[in-house]
């Protein structure tokens, strides 16, 4: 196999407070290779963007951040700030769920992606301006040389994120981060953005890594899923073995939990209680508390390595998932 | 002029009804945006009538409109067989007991300074249900248990809550003047996923107990199709076609619903693969001008030169089951086939 793209070994972030250090992300190994798909899903408060963002030094103030980050096998921890930032300018495009995050409302849509071109590709104001008509054009936006004169609010909110999606590509990134890209858009509208960056990763190579919550849109992009929960990682592997044969109790049980089409089932399998705060894990395992299978006091007292179940395939737990909900669920 | 309901359904068995509702909104400059244009629907009682559809369709502002909440532009609302189209503001008042609503985002519609326990005696007091306060303390009490809350959580604040509790605090509101009909607007659509389960079989469980009927309003294709007895699909300002969720999933007659069930995402990476998308292009038009003639027409993968001319109005596609195509169920056909084309 190639070599990663990004490869996260060992990550932790964790905030000091009054109330105690609170492990955000706690060991998080993971790695993306070129023209691949690698999805990280989980509840609110799991760390999925958590880890993205300290990957890439965007933690926020006051994040104590310790592991390795490799981009294109440079040590992205051990560069200075400068350093970094250039090498995540050049390398890695983000695309956030609120295109506005990304976008300036006073200036034009295409001076923001020819800016781009200029600043990392080095080049001129007329060859930025040549280069942003051709992306608004790559990714979709109906006659591109007149568009790229107008401001973000002349665009709906599926155009927009396709305008965020031209900027991330303008310098040609290795890999593209989506964190919930698609979430605050409508259905329709998300079938476009998803085919529109699945078109692009084909024709242009791009690693991605997509945060989402949403495991319909992941069981229909990714190569291989990471399922985080209290900061941790506790399921991984190929897409087609998670969504399978699910080992963990709460892969399962999020899989559960959704409404299967055409089946009017009574009643939802549900999960007891709320995703913990990170200032709130307990000791052991961190799902103990909610989880349907309750092994016993070792879940309770000592947290659970990450083992192998099949290859490729590693869980968290001391206990597999029941098979029988599996099952039942796809009967 | 179509209802969703059958002809047939006397004003007994109809919680709610609306007729050619339309509610527009002046935007100035003398734009108008056409929020709901003409929609007619019934709510019967003990049923969930689900009411689907993207940004922009109107589905909020029909539920909105159940409460007048909004300004009827023409048309009809009533309640329990008695027209509220033109009630004063005096009267809508115990309108408001009758018909109560479920906000999507718990936290905005519950004051933060109260206690959870005042949030819900508040309605009590409005319709002068408890007199006294050790009653109405009583019946906050009786109320928590019923969403499934320990009734000592009345005396915490809503930032002292989970999201998932704080929704649960927002059913118990709506449940304090002993509604008939609850109007549940996206109550799924901010929570985490572990946590929407819980709340669905929530309001199950308060429908079987309570005898309750709900207009319930979401984009999520997979909640409505497993909460509602029946289902209204919109789009901007239309139902464009109702039925049981069974002919809407299995066999939608609209070309709308037929895409939009084609872009849902299922979480089967197999059957992802294998899936024949049937993908929209450009975005929905704007509703200060909607389109003439059929207003999905300018996204239609089938429409014809017929379809910006005639309004298609609802017709039968079997009993219970109503689209509104000029070209009915050929229409449908026609763009699977495409699908098929370009993905086979």
């Amino acid at each position: 196999m190639s070599e990663p793209v990004l490869a996260l070994e060992g990550l932790t972030v964790t905030f000091g407070s009054a109330r105690g250090t609170a492990r955000v992300v706690d060991g998080v190994d993971w790695a993306v290779h070129p023209g691949q798909t690698l999805a990280v899903v989980g509840e609110s408060g799991s760390g999925k963007s958590m880890t993205v963002l300290s990957a890439t030094g965007l933690a926020p103030r006051g994040a104590k951040v310790t592991g390795t980050v490799r981009l294109l096998g440079e040590e992205l921890t051990a560069m200075s700030d400068a350093d970094r930032r250039r090498a995540r300018g050049r390398h890695i495009g983000f695309v956030y769920q609120d295109p506005m995050t990304s976008l300036n409302p006073v200036m034009t849509v295409g001076r923001q992606v020819s800016e781009a071109c200029e600043e990392h590709l080095g080049m001129s104001k007329q060859e930025g301006r040549k280069r942003a008509v051709e992306l608004l054009g790559l990714v979709g936006i109906p006659s591109p040389e007149e568009r790229v004169d107008n401001y973000p609010h002349q665009f709906s909110g599926g155009m927009r994120q396709r305008v965020v999606i031209a900027m991330a590509l303008a310098n040609e990134p290795e890999v593209l981060i989506a964190d919930e890209a698609t979430t605050a858009l409508d259905v329709t509208t998300q079938a476009q953005i998803l085919e529109l960056v699945a078109g692009l990763q084909e024709r242009l190579g791009t690693a991605v890594v997509w945060i989402t919550h949403d495991l319909g849109v992941v069981a229909g992009i990714a190569d291989r899923v990471v399922v985080m929960y209290g900061g941790r990682i506790i399921e991984q592997g190929k897409v087609d073995d998670l969504f399978a044969d699910p080992a963990h109790p709460y892969t399962q049980a999020l899989l559960a939990a959704r409404p299967q089409p055409g089946v009017r089932a009574d009643r939802l399998l549900t999960i007891a209680g709320t995703p913990p705060l990170p200032t709130e894990l307990p000791p052991g395992c961190a799902f103990w508390p909610r989880c349907p299978v309750r092994g016993d006091a070792r879940c309770e007292h000592e947290e659970p390595p990450l083992v192998e179940v099949a290859p490729g395939h590693e869980v968290r737990s001391f206990y597999r998932a029941d098979p029988a909900v599996t099952e039942e669920r796809s009967a | 002029m179509t209802t969703t309901g059958s002809t047939e359904s006397t004003a007994t068995d109809v919680v709610a009804r609306v007729t050619d509702l339309r509610v527009h909104f002046p935007v100035g400059r003398g734009s108008v945006v056409h929020a709901v244009d003409g929609v007619s629907l019934d709510v019967r009682r003990g049923e969930t009538l689900g009411l689907v559809g993207e940004s922009g369709s109107g589905k909020s502002t029909t539920g909105l409109a159940l409460l007048r909440l909004v300004h009827v532009t023409s048309g009809t609302v009533e309640v329990a067989g008695q027209d509220v189209t033109t009630w004063s503001r005096r009267q809508v008042k115990p309108l408001r007991r009758r018909v109560a609503m479920v906000f999507q985002d718990p936290s905005a519609s519950l004051d933060p300074r109260l206690t959870i326990g005042a949030s819900i005696a508040e309605p009590l007091a409005v319709h002068g249900l408890r007199g006294s306060k050790a009653e109405r303390r009583e019946r906050v009490g009786e109320l928590l248990d019923l969403v499934g809350l320990r009734p000592d959580m009345a005396d915490r604040h809503p930032h002292e809550m989970s999201g998932g509790q704080r929704q649960r605090v927002g059913i118990a509101r709506a449940l304090a003047g002993e509604p008939d009909l609850l109007v549940l607007d996206e109550p799924i659509a901010s929570l985490d996923l572990s946590v929407q389960a819980q709340i669905m079989n929530l309001l199950r469980r308060l429908q079987e107990e309570l005898g309750l009927t709900y207009l319930f309003i979401s984009h999520d294709l997979a909640a409505v199709e497993h909460m509602s007895d029946r289902v209204a699909v919109m789009y901007l300002g239309r139902i464009v076609e109702t039925g049981t969720p069974e002919q809407i999933y299995r066999n939608p007659a609209h070309p709308y619903t037929a895409a939009l069930l084609s872009a849902v995402p299922t979480a089967d990476p197999a059957r992802e693969r294998e899936r024949r998308r049937i993908t929209l292009h450009g975005d929905i038009p704007s509703p200060v001008d909607p389109p003439s003639g059929c207003r999905f027409r300018t996204r239609c993968p089938a429409a014809r030169p017929d379809c910006a001319e005639k309004d298609p109005d609802l017709y039968q596609v079997e009993e219970g089951h109503r689209a509104a195509c000029l070209y009915k169920v050929e229409a449908v056909r026609e763009m699977r086939a495409g699908a098929d084309r370009a993905t086979g």
